[in-house]
């Protein structure tokens, strides 16, 4: 599949503002701090700008209220809906917190169901859709949670230790979520890798009694639409390298940085390494993500031999 | 609505492509090009329209397949390979999930005759539908921004205004060699239901789980050229006068 910028950029950001948003619902932090003040702000910018840059791909961005019609049937549209109805709480815990130093415990934790929830149909229109095999699993939806969860705690913790608070819970739950976010990953890429595919080139055109099939012309020698948007492939020498980079900087990296933050106490070294904990973890998920699109194949091209 | 219709619906119509007749000539593309620019919703635009990288929006594209049998050898005509052309164009799918992910209520599926279709004014151009199909059947409009589809030419099909035998889809109307037959497979004694039966029509992977409404006629089996008789040897011991006469002439150079 084409791995469109624009997309690949709303889920990482609005995946780490969700989490970060569901952290910070937790009431784990100082509400009278200014980095907590901050850092509503911030999970409700990344939010908003990932949502924004989602609008990005479509051709007719203003008739984007329609995508809210259809919850019944649609992940896209649940998506959206939860999107607007998690802004009521967020928004209102965030304005508690910046203008009157206080956390609304009930309404912060409405605000981390509705992130959680919002990631998980975020996750769904990919994972619904049974024509890309690789995204077809409930590993996807899992991937998508803990890396959220994962990317809001090493934020939280950050923004802890920058108010100069020590929060060894955040710190724990930032490995806890990010070993079994990378383990998920490793399985849902090991799976892309050697699942028997779906749909074959002789399961496409019904030909595979007569015997192997391969294309011999396609419809029109130029590329078409079809074939730019799900034609995309990637080197599997690169891909493999690339999957290594994304492992080291958005876990190997950031777990050690942790560590060394859990050590460091409150020294002036644990803001740091959170920060480049955070930084890395970013760089490894955006990595991730340009993956999770550009690796996964879409059955359609079985009439096209790609 | 991007429900799909809660029973099934009472007509299914839909296409029959006969892979054994189609010959390749993309007839169907073209004809159905230039009904579908004019009629129903936006243009079917090109992009770089006399220009070297040309591409363009269309409903219906032709494919040729080689298929090889195994350990079969590929010597042009003599060999076992086999070339199949093949047409394919929307499917009408019965659970349809180009349908159900559409977030606008765009996409649907009429529960009178079972044809998808988009309704272009509600349609945000996202591009999910066509992620969902597995066929490759719709494309984005890069002109419009909206999803095109084949519309199994529902502005023709109803069209009291053209002659009856015009009340098909283009291409099943162009097809100069009949490969493509429209009609109704709710019906098991419609023409194209007959054809499904007697010739084991099929359909494109059912494995998808969509249960296309389309379906394909397979290629009949092939008699090598080695196989084929020869000719009988001509017997012009009758031959009289002149042309006697030549034929024995003949026969001595
Ligand atoms: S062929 Fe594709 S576009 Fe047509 S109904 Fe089936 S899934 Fe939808
Ligand atoms: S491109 Fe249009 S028809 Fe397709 S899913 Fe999006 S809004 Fe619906």
């Amino acid at each position: 599949m084409y791995p469109a910028l624009s997309i690949i950029f709303f889920t990482s950001a609005s995946g780490l503002g969700y989490g970060l948003a569901a952290v910070l619902g937790l009431g784990l932090l100082d509400p009278q701090a200014l980095a907590t003040k901050l850092a509503h702000v911030l999970a409700l910018c990344l939010i908003g700008g990932g949502l924004l840059s989602s609008t990005l791909h479509l051709h007719n961005p203003q008739r984007a209220w329609r995508a809210l019609s259809q919850w019944r049937s649609s992940w896209l549209s649940r998506e959206g809906v939860m999107a607007i109805a998690t802004f009521v709480p967020l928004t209102i815990n965030a304005a508690a917190t910046v203008f009157y130093g206080k956390h609304l415990l009930l309404v912060g934790l409405l605000g981390t169901l509705g992130a959680a929830v919002t990631v998980y149909c975020t996750a769904m229109i990919y994972a619904s859709l049974k024509s890309v095999q690789a995204w077809h699993t409930r590993l996807t939806p899992i991937c998508y949670l803990l890396f959220a969860a994962a990317g809001g705690s090493l934020a939280g913790a950050l923004v802890a230790a920058s108010g100069n608070a020590h929060s060894v819970v955040l710190m724990v739950m930032a490995l806890v979520f990010l070993v079994p976010a990378w383990a998920a990953k490793w399985q849902w890429r090991k799976n892309l890798r050697e699942a028997v595919p779906l749909s074959t080139p002789e399961s496409a055109t019904g030909l595979g009694g007569l015997g192997k099939v391969r294309l011999f012309e396609s419809p029109h020698f130029n590329d078409n639409y079809l074939t730019r948007e799900m034609g995309f492939r990637v080197a599997r020498k690169h891909a493999d390298k690339l999957f290594v980079i994304a492992i080291i900087a958005g876990g190997v990296v950031p777990a050690f940085l942790v560590l060394v933050a859990l050590a460091a106490g409150h020294a002036i070294w644990a803001p740091i390494a959170l920060g480049l904990a955070l930084l890395f973890h970013a760089l490894g998920v955006l990595t991730e993500r340009w993956l999770f699109f550009a690796e996964a194949r879409h059955a359609v091209m079985n009439y096209y031999s790609r | 609505m991007t429900c799909l219709p809660a029973t099934s619906t009472p007509k299914k119509l839909g296409l029959v492509i006969d892979l054994d007749v189609c010959v390749g000539c993309h007839a169907c593309v073209v004809s159905c090009k230039e009904w579908n620019t004019g009629g129903y919703g936006a243009a079917l635009s090109d992009q770089d329209p006399y220009g070297a990288d040309v591409s363009g929006t269309f409903l219906n594209r032709v494919h040729s397949f080689e298929v090889v049998p195994e350990g079969g050898e590929i010597v042009a005509e003599r060999g076992q390979a086999r070339l199949v052309h093949f047409p394919k164009s929307c499917l009408h799918c019965e659970d349809a999930p180009c349908v159900t992910v559409c977030p606008t209520g765009a996409s649907y599926k009429r529960a009178d005759d079972g044809i998808v279709l988009v309704d272009e004014d509600m349609c945000i151009g996202c591009g999910l539908c066509a992620w969902a199909c597995a066929y490759g059947a719709r494309e984005m409009d890069l002109a419009a921004g909206v999803m095109k589809k084949c519309t199994l030419c529902v502005d023709r099909i109803y069209n009291e205004t053209l002659d009856e035998i015009d009340r098909v889809p283009s291409c099943v109307r162009t097809c100069p060699t009949n490969a493509r037959h429209f009609g109704d497979f709710a019906d098991p004694n419609s023409n194209v239901s007959i054809m499904v039966a007697e010739r084991g029509g099929y359909d494109l992977m059912p494995e998808q789980g969509t249960r296309p409404v389309n379906k394909y006629l397979p290629p009949r089996p092939r008699t090598a050229l080695g196989s084929a008789p020869t000719l009988p040897q001509e017997d012009t011991s009758d031959a009289t006068g002149f042309f006697g006469w030549v034929d024995k002439m003949l026969d001595r150079i």
